[in-house]
């Protein structure tokens, strides 16, 4: 067996048993770890790829921004999973008809060639001194800049809606302003007063 | 070299590939640990003389040997593992610290053409590799199941993740105006311009143009690293010593590694952006890995300094100068980079 193989068995498996470790752990920090341990492992598999901008943004912005975030939150929950299986069944036909769509999908993609999807030649393999990152770049700022502007945007809206759905203002409370402390100056906090000797 | 090494590799046959990049690893990581036990010699030695204090004497001449004393003990001391941890991660805690802090050196090149693995996309892994280190320090505070290491690693997850997003951008500005993400070629474009021509190398390192994303980026690593003034993560007044405070003997000494091993780090990092690198900072003098090592012992200092001067920061304004100075300096700075770039007056053609 050619080493590639081996590697790609190798975190192929351990993508298999951390996905499903993220929807049988009962701990959900486990399952979360076990989710950014899946992460790697995908990226890893891009790396094979040779996709390696997509392989390191995927460990960048999934396991070192938005997984920790994850685990910030399911952390501070006090999870009952007697609570979450209260409606399993009411959930479970919605829940399996979008796992038949994917395993439908899956099976699209692995029995490619029964769908015609070889009429996709595969990628051209790459030259020395091939730069995924500068490709990738390069596409994304000229062929697909609008609709790659359209996505940035989507997100800003998103962004920009979050905040404002969890803004709140309480009144009355004792909130202190960094920047007013940080301009503070002596003069407004200590004051020096002269007072004569007390004489008996 | 290579023809010394004929008989070496035709005695592994085929492993010698693996073989080879181990030694290069142990030839990286070896000096790595022995200057990170120096460090915190020299850490207490800088801040007991900037407190007219001696610091450590008593170890070996001069104290030289206070580093190995420290090891040993930590190595001979008992773990303790607390009975309501979760036991798994509470020992993984320590280890995915560390792992981070080594991983990354794989990128860092020394000299010209002495790296470990000359990737292309060098500094996208190094963003990437140290936004994992902030998973140790959450994974030992929640495996604990006590309370100060539990706040602890809250804090050490909104701080390193603030900061982060500053630090990238400072990179970004760096990628900018070399064109480049492979760090050889970073330091490689800081070897020309105008103040180079003229011998003064060091005014065309990217420290001068990128002056604020230097400050920002240096400020950051002081952040990212969990060092005082911003070192709330383990403040000993407010939440005793935050994820650490269950760890003991061996588990304890991995996070004291990857503290210091996360220092050299970003200084050596810093010096590889900012500094030029191996590049020597005037054109009459040599380049070389002796220069590297100097910018970097420097850098280090300047954290030693820092540490000995500042009261450690409130987590509030922690927080206000990482969102509300550092990120919209940093944006800023992106977009003027790019437009002098772009304008007759760019420096970088």
């Amino acid at each position: 067996m050619e080493f590639k193989t081996f590697v790609f068995y190798f975190l192929a498996v351990i993508l298999v048993f951390a996905a499903l470790r993220v929807i049988t752990a009962r701990n959900p920090v486990h399952a979360a770890l076990y989710l950014v341990l899946a992460f790697f492992n995908a990226s890893g598999i891009w790396l094979l790829l040779q996709a390696e901008f997509l392989a390191i943004t995927l460990v960048m912005v999934y396991v070192g921004a938005v997984m920790v975030l994850f685990l910030f939150v399911v952390m501070m929950l006090d999870i009952n999973l007697d609570r979450l299986r209260q409606g399993f069944w009411s959930y479970l036909p919605v829940g399996s008809l979008i796992g038949v769509l994917m395993a439908v999908e899956m099976a699209m993609v692995l029995g490619g060639r029964y769908f015609g999807l070889d009429a996709m030649p595969a990628p051209p393999d790459p030259q020395a001194g091939y730069s995924n990152t500068r490709e990738l770049g390069r596409v994304l700022y000229t062929d697909y800049v609008y609709p790659f502007e359209l996505a940035s945007l989507v997100l800003l809206v998103a962004m920009v809606a979050a905040v404002a759905l969890t803004l709140r203002k309480r009144k009355g409370t004792k909130y202190i302003n960094p920047s007013e402390q940080v301009a503070v100056k002596r003069e407004g906090r200590v004051e020096l007063v002269k007072m004569p000797a007390e004489k008996d | 070299m290579e023809a010394m090494l004929q008989p070496v590799a035709d005695l592994f046959g085929p492993a010698w590939p693996l073989v080879w990049t181990l030694v290069k690893i142990i030839a990286i990581i070896a000096p790595l640990m022995i200057c990170v036990a120096y460090l915190t010699l020299a850490e207490r030695k800088v801040i007991g003389y900037m407190q007219v204090r001696i610091g450590p004497n008593r170890v070996g001449p001069k104290g030289l040997l206070q580093p190995i004393a420290d090891g040993v003990k930590l190595l001979l001391k008992e773990i303790v593992i607390p009975s309501g941890s979760s036991k798994g991660l509470f020992i993984v805690g320590p280890i995915l610290a560390l792992a981070p802090s080594l991983v990354a050196w794989a990128v860092v090149p020394f000299d010209d053409g002495l790296v470990l693995a000359d990737v292309n996309a060098g500094l996208l892994f190094l963003l990437a590799v140290t936004s994992l280190e902030v998973y140790g320090v959450v994974v030992a505070g929640w495996a604990s199941n006590s309370k100060y290491p539990f706040l602890g690693s809250m804090r050490a997850a909104a701080q390193m993740v603030s900061y982060e997003v500053s630090m990238g951008f400072a990179l970004i500005c760096v990628l900018l105006i070399s064109a480049s993400l492979n760090l050889s070629d970073i330091v490689v474009s800081q070897s020309s311009g105008r103040f180079a021509d003229m011998g003064l190398g060091f005014l065309s390192w990217n420290w001068l143009p990128l002056l604020p994303m230097f400050v920002v980026y240096l400020i950051s690593g002081i952040a990212e690293t969990n060092r005082a003034p911003f070192d709330v993560v383990e403040g000993e007044a407010e939440v005793v010593a935050g994820h650490m405070v269950e760890y003991s003997g061996m588990t304890f000494a991995l996070f004291f590694l990857a503290e210091y091993a996360n220092m050299i780090l970003v200084s050596i990092l810093t010096s590889v952006l900012f500094l030029g690198g191996w590049l020597s900072p005037f054109g009459f003098l040599p380049d070389g890995f002796h220069w590297l090592a100097l910018k970097t012992a420097a850098i280090l200092f300047i954290f030693l300094w820092v540490r000995a001067t500042f009261p450690r920061f409130r987590y509030d304004h922690i927080m206000r100068l990482g969102w509300k100075v550092f990120i919209p300096v940093t944006l800023v700075w992106v977009v003027v980079v790019a437009v002098w770039m772009m304008s007759p007056l760019s420096i970088w053609s």
